[in-house]
């Protein structure tokens, strides 16, 4: 089957679908792949890149949707009345599209891919499963627009990230604030960090505490028990009580730190504000905020979609390209999710694609199937670890248990030494002088021994097992005191037992020595 | 010899095994400990052959000479990963030894017990001989299942608790018809009956048990080979024999407490039997991607650490590559990089065992820790190389609560920034346990056999 590449028309789309590297990759596979002239241009891959890996040339989209069987682009097909180049006309009935679609968000666009008997896959939709995340182009995207994030802000940031002492003058670190850690997040913390930035993240899902400590940021915490972890990994919409804390806390941040960054978003729902003007005004002037939110009205009150603008000192970027301005990486991110899936979706390598209904990430994705709509799909069966339920505080009642509890445990604790007295002074009763002088030795040795054993190194269990053992040969005493019997049968016995015990001795103490020979600084 | 002195002579013995054991507490001293215990040995059979009641020579001197040379030769000839199936087969020994002596004893009718002292005399021997079976069957068991002859997986009889119950009636029972028989100088029956029993009771109890938890059996057997020692001392009022059982004893029975901390398992349902039967939810079930890497990609990621934590496995021992992991880990210092192996308490098939591997490939002892002392330096660590080890390195011991191996203490290398981990396949470990570790994203696969794969990243590294 032949997949074409066209040329991203949407304004500020400098990513591409896939990179030479990639087409040649699928190629490998079994496909044909054609390339629009000019599509990698604005993300550095030139004509000849393509060729020489294989791929053909189209002049023109119309001939390139025209001959290609799979599309495989960036941004949904739209209008472009200006340009005059409709993508939506362009899409042939049968036709594959593999692009991004927002389903929930676009659903006229729904319809009219339906009407035109086509089969789409968007990028967008793909679970969120371990296996799947070889194709998520929403994490590689993300990571791309968290690390750009860090650069926009130190583009307009007038100081150093890391503090110096120089000897023009002490300078402070920058302080960050990440708010909402999750692919894009952590990738800001991850580039502010390395660039010297005192980092803090905040997010209302608390089982992302620990990589956000792992990668060395402070993790703020609110004094509010709410659990904020939705289905799949995302946050959802809190209560009105975390709010008021939640925003309490961005307010006392607000006055301290240098640069903001938000990622905040809930699946299905407009951005939440959690920056409002007045927190903007409280801010140092030269202060930054990159809202990474801005596409679903922005985290912050002042964010003007697409723009940067100012307000009393503080700037403010609105951007919603971010990977595109880093188009390169971008496209070849782009590129490798875009292959895993189509290696996914061909298990032959073949050159054919199969779309397997039954396959929980190709099912996940496909939203249209022949022109019927089949999003959104069935709930998958999530990976991602949740927190056992919260039970209520315990009672007294429980406490009252509790007591009787750690009352019976102790006297379980207690027990076998009260039988072991027990039994000892039962044994007391009837044993005679000459055994218990014996018993006497026998438990002050167990005490020496247990003393002696507990100081041995644990590198050296071995040679005192093997010690030990050469030391229980000591048996041979039990053996050599009754072999001078008159009875022939004991001798015999004792003669066996001291062979036997020797192998023991010799074997014991030879191999101690020869193993910790070997010990050696 | 008078029986003063000999006595004397038992006093210096003992005193020389306790110097010998604590010894054995540093590396420095370990070497004069073990001198300390042959000289005690040498001193107690020879005040016991000069003592009054042994008059016949030659038989006696051959026997030992011949016990002598076979234990030399055995010693001189083990390789040091087949450490455990030798330990095994020694406590073997001393439960035979004790045994026969017991019968001996038993057989001779010369002392003048009468009344009370008569019948504790009894129960002594009929003791004595129980541990001492049990020892014997049960480390023959050990050692087969430790050199493979044997399945290492346990086998579980369906009821075996009421199976081990009737088989301590049957020994309690077996005991009263002997003191009652015994009263009129019989008994043979029921002793003879008792050691049966014993002996398939060793038998059942080892094959219930799983070859993870072989550690653990080792070191309680060594436990019980005291014991047996003790008993015999007993028998025949030796306080030599009960002093050096008892440190054998408490011995084995510190190190079988030691391995069952490290592995977060109970003594009892250890000796019980089974791995992971015990009820709870179903453990997690592990999914996502194998990620794998090549030699010559894990060549430029040593080259880029700093510092570098090798963790070695009962895998290890089995590819042998103790000698390429020394040799790789010399490499990498004179690279200057901050190399360690951190050592788990029950990797391998018995307590240390793994030291001994690396102390045998000559690794210096100073750069192998235990787990405790650097399992909160793994966020710090570049590379961790995992070499064939399994559960103790699964992190659903810590983050699983059904996991059968939940709340064991394991290495937490995925801590650390990368972990490449040598495996042949990716089967599970002896828990039977699926590990998330495999799967983790910051973690690699490089499947081979251990000792090629080590020996072509040595060779990489040399070249370049």
């Amino acid at each position: 089957m032949k997949i074409g590449i066209p040329k991203e028309v949407f304004d500020g789309e400098k990513r591409v679908a896939t990179t030479p590297d990639e087409a040649k990759k699928l190629i490998d596979l079994g496909f044909d792949v054609c390339i629009e002239t000019g599509a990698g241009s604005h993300a550095d891959f030139t004509d000849e890149a393509y060729t020489a890996a294989g791929a053909s040339i189209i002049a023109t989209a119309k001939s390139l949707w025209f001959e290609a069987d799979i599309i495989m682009k960036v941004r949904a097909p739209a209008a472009y009345p200006e340009l005059t180049i409709n993508e939506l006309e362009l899409i042939k009935p049968q036709q594959i599209l593999i692009c991004y679609i927002w389903p929930a968000q676009n659903k006229d666009l729904m319809q009219t891919l339906a009407d035109r008997q086509t089969t789409v896959l968007a990028m967008d939709s793909i679970p969120r499963l371990s296996r799947a995340q070889k194709m998520d182009a929403l994490s590689s995207m993300a990571n791309i627009s968290g690390y750009r994030a860090v650069i926009e802000a130190a583009q307009h940031f007038g100081r150093f990230f890391t503090g110096q002492i120089t000897a023009a003058g002490k300078v402070p670190p920058a302080k960050v604030l990440v708010i909402g850690a999750g692919v894009a997040g952590l990738a800001a913390i991850g580039t502010a960090k390395s660039l010297g930035a005192i980092v803090r993240a905040f997010d209302t899902r608390p089982e992302v505490k620990e990589q956000i400590e792992s990668m060395d940021a402070e993790f703020l915490m609110l004094d509010f028990a709410e659990e904020g972890s939705g289905t799949g990994g995302y946050a959802k919409t809190m209560s009105k009580e975390f709010i008021d804390a939640e925003m309490a806390l961005f307010a006392r941040q607000a006055m301290e730190v240098d640069i903001i960054i938000t990622t905040a978003l809930i699946p299905g729902k407009a951005a939440p504000e959690l920056i409002t003007a007045g927190m903007v005004e409280s801010m140092k002037p030269g202060s930054v905020i990159v809202d990474l939110a801005a596409e679903r009205g922005g985290n912050c009150a002042l964010t003007q979609k697409d723009t940067v603008v100012t307000s009393s000192g503080v700037t403010i970027i609105g951007y919603t390209n971010l990977p595109s301005r880093l188009a390169n990486q971008a496209s070849q991110l782009y590129a490798t999710n875009l292959r895993h899936l189509v290696t996914e979706l061909c298990p032959e390598k073949d050159g054919k694609l199969f779309v397997n209904m039954d396959d929980e990430v190709i099912r996940g994705a496909t939203v249209i199937q022949d022109g019927t709509i089949t999003w959104p799909p069935p709930a998958p069966t999530l990976s991602v670890s949740k927190a056992p339920p919260q039970t209520e505080a315990p009672s007294v009642k429980v406490e009252a248990e509790a007591q009787t509890l750690t009352f019976i445990a102790r006297f379980k604790q207690f027990l076998p030494l009260i039988i072991v007295a027990l039994v000892l002074y039962g044994f007391g009763l009837v044993a005679p002088e000459s055994f218990m002088s014996h018993f006497t030795v026998f438990v002050l040795a167990c005490f020496v021994g247990y003393q002696v054993i507990w100081n041995v190194s644990a590198s050296l269990h071995t040679p005192l097992m093997s010690v030990t053992n050469a030391i229980s040969g000591i048996i041979v005493i039990g053996a050599l005191v009754q072999i001078s019997s008159s009875n022939i049968l004991i001798t015999v016995l004792s003669t066996l037992a001291i062979l036997i015990a020797a192998i023991n001795i010799a074997g014991g103490f030879l191999v101690t020595r020869r193993m910790l020979e070997m010990f050696r600084k | 010899m008078s029986q003063s002195l000999v006595t004397m002579s038992y006093i210096a013995a003992s005193s020389l095994f306790i110097l010998s054991l604590s010894g054995l507490s540093h590396q420095e001293t370990a070497r004069r400990g073990n001198y300390y215990g042959m000289a005690g040995m040498a001193l107690a059979i020879f005040a016991t052959v000069m003592s009054d009641a042994v008059t016949t020579y030659s038989i006696l001197i051959v026997a030992l000479l011949i016990g002598g040379l076979i234990g030399a030769r055995a010693a001189l000839k083990v390789e040091m990963t087949q450490m455990p199936e030798l330990v095994a087969i020694m406590h073997s020994l001393v439960g035979m030894a004790a045994v026969l002596v017991g019968y001996a004893n038993f057989f001779d009718h010369s002392s003048s017990l009468v009344g009370v002292e008569k019948t504790i005399h009894e129960i002594e021997i009929y003791i004595g001989i129980l541990i001492g079976a049990i020892t014997f069957s049960g480390s023959v068991i050990a050692f087969g299942k430790l050199c493979g002859r044997i399945s290492g997986k346990p086998v579980l009889l369906p009821g075996r608790h009421w199976f081990n119950l009737s088989l301590l009636v049957a020994v309690i029972f077996l005991a009263y018809l002997f003191i009652t028989a015994a009263e009129s100088g019989a008994g043979e029956w029921p002793l003879a009956l008792m050691t049966v029993v014993a002996l398939i009771f060793g038998i059942h109890m080892v094959m219930a048990i799983g070859g993870a938890d072989m550690p653990i059996v080792v070191s309680m057997l060594n436990s019980y080979s005291g014991w047996a020692a003790a008993a015999t001392g007993f028998m025949l009022s030796n306080d030599l024999l009960i002093v050096t059982g008892a440190l054998v004893g408490s011995s084995g029975a510190i190190l079988s407490y030691i391995m069952c901390r490290a592995m977060n398992r109970n003594f009892i349902s250890v000796i019980s039997g089974g791995f992971g039967s015990a009820g709870g939810g179903k453990a997690a079930e592990v999914e996502g991607d194998v990620s794998e890497i090549q030699v010559n990609e894990l060549v430029p990621m040593l080259r880029d650490a700093k510092n570098i934590m090798i963790i070695p496995g009962y895998g290890m021992a089995v590819a042998q590559a103790q000698h390429a992991v020394s040799d790789l880990s010399k490499q990498l210092i004179k690279q200057n990089k901050n190399i360690r192996f951190a050592i788990h308490p029950v990797a391998g098939r018995m307590p240390g065992h793994m030291n001994v591997l690396l102390a045998e490939a000559k690794v210096a002892y100073d750069i192998v820790y235990e787990m405790d002392e650097v399992n909160d330096d793994f966020p710090n660590i570049d590379v961790t190389i995992v070499i064939g080890a399994n559960d103790i390195v699964n992190p659903s011991a810590l983050e699983d609560p059904n996991s059968p191996i939940a709340g064991m203490p394991v290495l937490q290398c995925w801590q650390g920034h990368n972990t490449v981990v040598l495996k042949r396949s990716m089967a599970t470990g002896y828990a039977g346990v699926s590990n998330p570790l495999f799967v983790h994203e910051h973690t690699r696969m490089l499947f081979g056999d251990a000792n090629d794969s080590l020996q072509s990243v040595l060779k990489a590294l040399q070249t370049q």
